[in-house]
C-alpha cells in the first residue's frame, strides 16, 4: 500500500503546484493549459481511487471541452490579464481562509480514508448497488446502473442542466446583429495545415467508432451516453477546427443539430412516460418487458444512454459552433 | 479548494474567475470520490475474481457534478464573449467603470 | 393517472423545454410555456387537495425505493410553495407574451420560453423533491437558466450582472455540493428522511457541523441573504420585465423553502437550532438585511432596483421568522414568503409596463404620470402599502403574524427593528408616490396605455394580493400546516 499512497501524494503535490502556479499567471494562454493539466493529473487520480468513469469524463471534459471553450474564448477576446488590485486580495483570503479553515476542521472528524467500515460503505444501499444491481438490472458496470437506473432521474436533470447550456449559450451568442459571413470565417482555424487535414481525414472513423463503442458498452466498461456524446462533438470540433466551419456546417448542419439537441431530453423523458402509461412510475425500466423485467432494464438504459449521447453531442457541437463563429476582434 | 475559491474571489479578470471556478470544483469532486474509495478495492465493475468494490454513488454524483460544471464553464465563457464585445474588456473592474462614467454622463 | 400527480407535477414542464426549442416558432413556444404553467398550477391544486388533513405523498422514481432511489414527496411544507411557484408562473405567463415580443429579438423568443420552461422546472423540482443531490441538480437547472434569461436584458449592464450572478450563484452550489457531500460522507446516504434518521448517531461529529455550515452558506447565497446579497439588485433589475416578475416572486422563495426544509426536516431542530447557533446568526443577519435592505431601496433612483433591494430587506423578515423555530415563526415566514412574493411580482409586473411605455423607470421620468396613467399608478401604490404593511393588506397580515410571534418569544428588540423596517419602507414606497402624483410631469406627448393582456396580469396579482390581505384565513391554515408540518417532521 506504500506505493499507493506514495503516488497519491505525489500526484495531490502536482495539483496544488499546479493551483498556484495559475493563480501567479498573467498570461492566460498558459493559465488555460496548466488548468488542463490540473484535470488530467485529477482524472489520473480518479483511476487511483477506482473511480474509472469519472476519469474518462474528466479527462474528456475538463482536459477537452473546456480546454477548447477557454482557447477559443480567448482567441476572440484577449489574453492578458491585468494586474490584481491590492483591494480585492483581503476579502478574498478570509473567504478562501474561512473555507479551508471549516474544512481543516470537518477532516478531523470524516471516516478514515479507503477504511472499509466508513458509514458510505455499510449503508445498505451501498450493498444494494453492489450485489443486487447484478440480478435486479443484470449490468456489471455498477455505477451504470445507479447512474441509469437506480437514479436515473438525477440523471435526467443533468441532461436538463446540459441542455440548459445549450439553448443559454445559443441565446448568448447567437442572433446578434451585425456579424457577417466573413467574419466568421476568420474565427480561429487551422485550415492551412496539411498534415493536420489527412491525419484527421484518417482519424474521424476512428473516434466514431470509438464514440459508439463507449456509447454501447457502457453496460460492462467505463463509458456511457455521456462520454461517447463527448467524444462525437470532440470529432466534429476537430472536423470543424481543420476543415473550416463551413465544411463542419456542411457535414452538420444547423438545422439538424438544433433538431437533435432537444430530441435527446425527449427519448430520455419519453421513456419515462412510457412506463407510466405501462403502469410503473416514471423511468421504471422494467416496465419495457412485463415478463422480464431486468429485459426491460436493459433496454430501457440503452435507449437513455442513447438519449444522453444524442443531445450531448448536439449540445457540445452547437456551442463550440457558437463560439467559433464569433468574429475576431481587429 | 481554497486556492481555487481564492482565485475566484481576488481576480478582476473574468477568464481567470472561471478557470479558478473550475480548480475550486474540481477539488470537491476529489473530496467526494475520496469517500467512496476501499483500500484494496477496485473499479464497482463487476467480475468474477474480485471481492472488494469501491462505491459506485459517489462516482455517480460526480459524473452529473461534472456535467454541470462544464455547462456552468460554457455559459460564463459565453457572458464573457459577449461583455468583452460590449465593452472591449475582460477587467470587471474596468467593465464596472465604464458602466459608472456612462451613468454619470447620463444623468 | 393521479398517481404520478408529483412526478408529472415537474415532469410536464421540463417536457415543454425541448418542445420550445424543436418548434422554434415564438407563438406556439408562448403556448407551451403558458401549458406548462397551467398544467403545474392544476398539479400542484390537485396535491394540495390530496394533501390535507396532514398526509404525506411519496413518489418513487424508477420504482426504486428510498434510500435507494430519488423519491419525491409531496407534503403541507411544499404544496403553498408549489402553488406560489405555478401560480405566478402562469400569470407571468399571460403577461409575457407583449412584454418579451416588446424587449427580445425575435428570433430568441422561443429559446427564451424554453429557459424560462426550464427554470419553472427547476424551481418546482427542488421543492418537490426529498432527496438532498437531487435538490442539488434542479437548483443548478433553475440557476442556469436564470443566468441565461438576465443575460437577455436590454442593457450591457445585463451581462455583467448575468456574470457576476454566475460566478457568486456557483459558489453558493459548490458549497451546497461540499455540504451534501460532508453529511453523506457521515451517513452514506442521500435521502432526505433517512438522512434525518441517521444524522442522530453522529451528533457532535465536526463533519458534521461543516456540513451544515456548508449546506447553509450556499443556500443563502441562493436567497440572497444579507450579506450574500450582492448579486440580487442588478440581476432583478437588469433582467426583462417579465422575468424580474418571475424571478422576485419565486427563486429566493424555493431558496428559503429549501433551507427551512433541510434545516428542520434533514438536519433536525435539536442539531440545528439548539446544537449551533444557526437562530441567533438567522435574527443578526436577518434584521440587518431588514434594515440595510430598506435604507439602500430609499436611495435608488431607479424603480426597478429600488424594488430588488427592498426584496433583499423583505427575505429579512422570513429569515427572522423561521429562525423562531415556532410555529408562529414558521407560519409567519410562510405567510410572508407567500405575500411578498405575489406584491413583489405585482410591483415588478407596474414597473414592467413603465418600461414599455417610457423607455425608463428612472423615478426622474416617472414625475406627474400618476394623473396620466391613473390606473398603473393605482396598482404602485395598492402594491406599495402592501410592502409597507398597511392594514388590509397582505404585507401587513404576515408582518402582523411576524410580530405576534416574536413577542411571544419575548423578542422586543427585533420587534423595534420589524417597525423601523417598515418605517423605511414607507420612506421608499412614500417616494414613488411622491414623485409620480405630486411633481410636475414634463411637457410631452400622451402615453399610450399598455396592452391588455399586460394590464390583466398586473391586475391578477394586486387583487390577489389585496385578497390574501382581506381574507388571510385561507392561507394561513396553509401556512399554519405547513408550519406544523416541518416541525412535526423534527421532533
Amino acid at each position: 500500500m506504500a506505493t499507493f499512497e506514495l503516488i497519491n501524494i505525489a500526484l495531490l503535490g502536482i495539483l496544488v503546484a499546479t493551483a498556484i502556479v495559475i493563480t501567479r499567471m498573467r498570461a492566460l494562454y498558459g493559465a488555460v493549459m496548466l488548468a488542463a493539466l490540473f484535470s488530467l493529473v485529477s482524472a489520473s487520480m480518479f483511476v487511483l481511487l477506482d473511480a474509472v468513469d469519472v476519469a474518462f469524463t474528466e479527462a474528456a471534459v475538463g482536459a477537452g471541452i473546456s480546454t477548447v471553450l477557454f482557447l477559443t474564448t480567448l482567441a476572440i477576446t484577449r489574453s492578458r490579464e491585468a494586474q490584481t488590485p491590492r483591494r480585492r486580495v483581503l476579502p478574498a483570503s478570509l473567504g478562501a481562509l474561512f473555507t479551508g479553515g471549516m474544512l481543516l476542521y470537518a477532516s478531523q472528524d470524516l471516516p478514515g480514508f479507503g477504511t472499509a467500515d466508513s458509514p458510505v460503505q455499510e449503508h445498505p444501499i451501498t450493498h444494494t448497488y453492489l450485489e443486487e444491481s447484478q440480478h435486479e438490472i443484470g449490468v456489471p458496470n455498477t455505477v451504470t446502473s445507479v447512474l441509469a437506473s437506480y437514479r436515473g432521474f438525477d440523471t435526467l436533470g443533468e441532461l436538463a442542466v446540459i441542455f440548459t447550456a445549450g439553448v443559454a449559450v445559443l441565446l448568448i451568442l447567437t442572433y446578434l446583429p451585425r456579424q457577417s459571413e466573413e467574419a466568421e470565417r476568420a474565427a480561429l482555424l487551422l485550415t492551412d495545415y496539411p498534415v493536420l487535414r489527412v491525419v484527421s481525414t484518417i482519424l474521424m472513423p476512428f473516434i466514431l467508432v470509438f464514440a459508439f463503442y463507449v456509447q454501447f458498452h457502457g453496460d460492462y466498461g467505463p463509458g456511457g451516453g455521456f462520454q461517447a456524446g463527448v467524444i462525437v462533438a470532440a470529432g466534429f470540433v476537430l472536423y470543424g477546427l481543420v476543415f473550416g466551419l463551413d465544411s463542419g456546417r456542411r457535414v452538420m448542419p444547423r438545422r439538424v443539430l438544433l433538431a437533435l439537441v432537444p430530441l435527446g431530453l425527449l427519448l430520455y423523458a419519453g421513456v419515462g412516460v412510457v412506463n407510466m402509461l405501462l403502469g410503473g412510475s416514471f423511468l421504471e425500466y422494467g416496465t419495457l418487458n412485463l415478463h422480464h423485467p431486468e429485459e426491460g432494464q436493459h433496454i430501457g438504459i440503452l435507449l437513455i444512454e442513447l438519449g444522453v449521447g444524442v443531445t450531448v453531442a448536439a449540445v457540445l457541437t452547437v456551442v463550440f459552433f457558437a463560439f467559433a463563429g464569433r468574429r475576431v476582434p481587429r | 479548494m481554497i486556492i481555487g475559491l481564492y482565485t475566484v474571489l481576488s481576480h478582476g479578470n473574468l477568464v481567470k474567475k472561471l478557470i479558478g471556478l473550475n480548480l475550486f470544483q474540481a477539488s470537491v469532486f476529489l473530496l467526494y470520490i475520496s469517500f467512496g474509495k476501499v483500500v484494496g478495492g477496485t473499479a464497482p465493475i463487476i467480475e468474477k475474481g474480485f471481492e472488494v468494490y469501491s462505491n459506485p454513488l459517489p462516482h455517480v454524483l460526480i459524473l452529473t457534478a461534472i456535467v454541470v460544471g462544464v455547462a456552468t464553464t460554457a455559459l460564463g465563457l459565453a457572458l464573457a464573449v459577449r461583455i468583452f464585445n460590449a465593452y472591449g474588456t475582460l477587467e470587471e473592474d474596468e467593465a464596472i467603470a465604464a458602466e459608472e462614467s456612462d451613468g454619470a454622463a447620463a444623468s | 393517472m393521479t398517481a404520478h400527480l408529483p412526478a408529472l407535477q415537474v415532469l410536464l414542464p421540463l417536457l415543454c423545454a425541448p418542445m420550445c426549442v424543436l418548434v422554434r416558432h415564438r407563438l406556439v413556444a408562448w403556448l407551451f410555456f403558458l401549458l406548462a404553467t397551467v398544467s403545474a398550477l392544476a398539479c400542484a391544486v390537485l396535491l394540495a387537495v390530496r394533501v390535507s388533513g396532514g398526509r404525506e405523498l411519496h413518489y418513487a422514481m424508477g420504482g426504486w425505493e428510498p434510500p435507494v432511489g430519488i423519491e419525491y414527496v409531496i407534503d403541507a411544507a411544499n404544496v403553498p410553495v408549489l402553488i406560489l411557484v405555478s401560480g405566478i408562473g402562469f400569470v407571468v405567463g399571460i403577461y409575457a407574451k407583449r412584454s418579451i415580443e416588446a424587449e427580445i429579438d425575435r428570433h430568441r423568443i422561443p429559446l427564451v420560453y424554453a429557459c424560462a420552461c426550464l427554470t419553472f422546472t427547476g424551481l418546482l423540482g427542488v421543492t418537490a423533491t426529498g432527496d438532498a443531490f437531487n435538490a442539488f441538480v434542479f437548483f443548478e437547472i433553475a440557476s442556469l437558466s436564470s443566468y441565461a434569461l438576465i443575460a437577455m436584458g436590454r442593457r450591457r449592464r445585463a451581462l455583467l450582472a448575468a456574470f457576476r450572478y454566475l460566478i457568486i450563484g456557483t459558489i453558493g452550489a459548490t458549497f451546497l455540493l461540499i455540504g451534501i457531500g460532508l453529511a453523506y460522507a457521515v451517513t452514506g446516504t442521500l435521502n432526505m428522511a433517512d438522512l434525518a434518521a441517521r444524522l442522530p448517531d453522529v451528533y457532535g461529529n465536526r463533519a458534521l457541523t461543516a456540513a451544515v455550515a456548508f449546506t447553509f452558506v450556499g443556500l443563502c447565497v441562493k436567497m440572497a441573504v444579507f450579506p450574500l446579497h450582492a448579486w440580487l439588485p442588478d440581476a432583478y433589475a437588469e433582467a426583462p420585465s417579465a422575468l424580474s416578475t418571475f424571478f422576485a416572486a419565486t427563486s429566493t422563495k424555493v431558496a428559503i423553502y429549501a433551507f427551512m426544509r433541510f434545516a428542520y426536516t434533514v438536519f433536525g431542530v435539536t442539531l440545528v437550532f439548539r446544537m449551533l447557533p444557526v437562530d441567533t446568526i438567522g435574527m443578526v443577519i436577518g434584521s440587518a438585511g431588514m434594515v440595510i435592505g430598506a435604507a439602500v431601496a430609499c436611495f435608488q433612483k431607479d424603480l426597478k432596483y429600488l424594488l430588488a433591494w427592498s426584496s433583499v430587506g423583505q427575505i429579512g423578515y422570513i429569515v427572522v421568522g423561521f429562525s423562531l423555530h415556532s410555529v408562529g415563526g414558521l407560519t409567519a415566514a410562510y405567510l410572508h414568503l407567500v405575500n411578498h412574493g405575489v406584491t413583489k411580482a405585482a410591483l415588478f409586473a407596474v414597473a414592467g409596463m413603465l418600461l414599455l411605455r417610457l423607455g425608463s423607470v428612472r423615478l426622474s421620468a416617472l414625475a406627474g404620470l400618476g394623473r396620466r396613467m391613473p390606473w398603473t399608478f393605482a396598482a404602485i401604490v395598492l402594491a406599495g402599502l402592501g410592502l409597507v404593511g398597511v392594514p388590509p393588506t397582505a404585507g401587513f397580515v404576515s408582518k402582523w403574524a411576524l410580530v405576534v410571534a416574536l413577542v411571544t418569544d419575548g423578542k422586543w428588540v427585533l420587534v423595534a427593528v420589524v417597525l423601523v423596517s417598515s418605517l423605511l419602507a414607507l420612506v421608499y414606497v412614500g417616494r414613488i408616490v411622491e414623485v409620480c402624483w405630486f411633481r410636475e410631469a414634463p411637457a410631452t406627448g400622451p402615453v399610450e396605455s399598455p396592452p391588455a393582456s399586460m394590464v390583466a396580469a398586473t391586475w391578477l396579482l394586486v387583487l390577489a394580493s389585496l385578497y390574501l390581505g382581506i381574507d388571510p384565513a385561507r392561507l394561513d391554515s396553509l401556512a399554519e400546516g405547513a408550519a406544523r408540518a416541518l416541525l412535526g417532521g423534527a421532533s
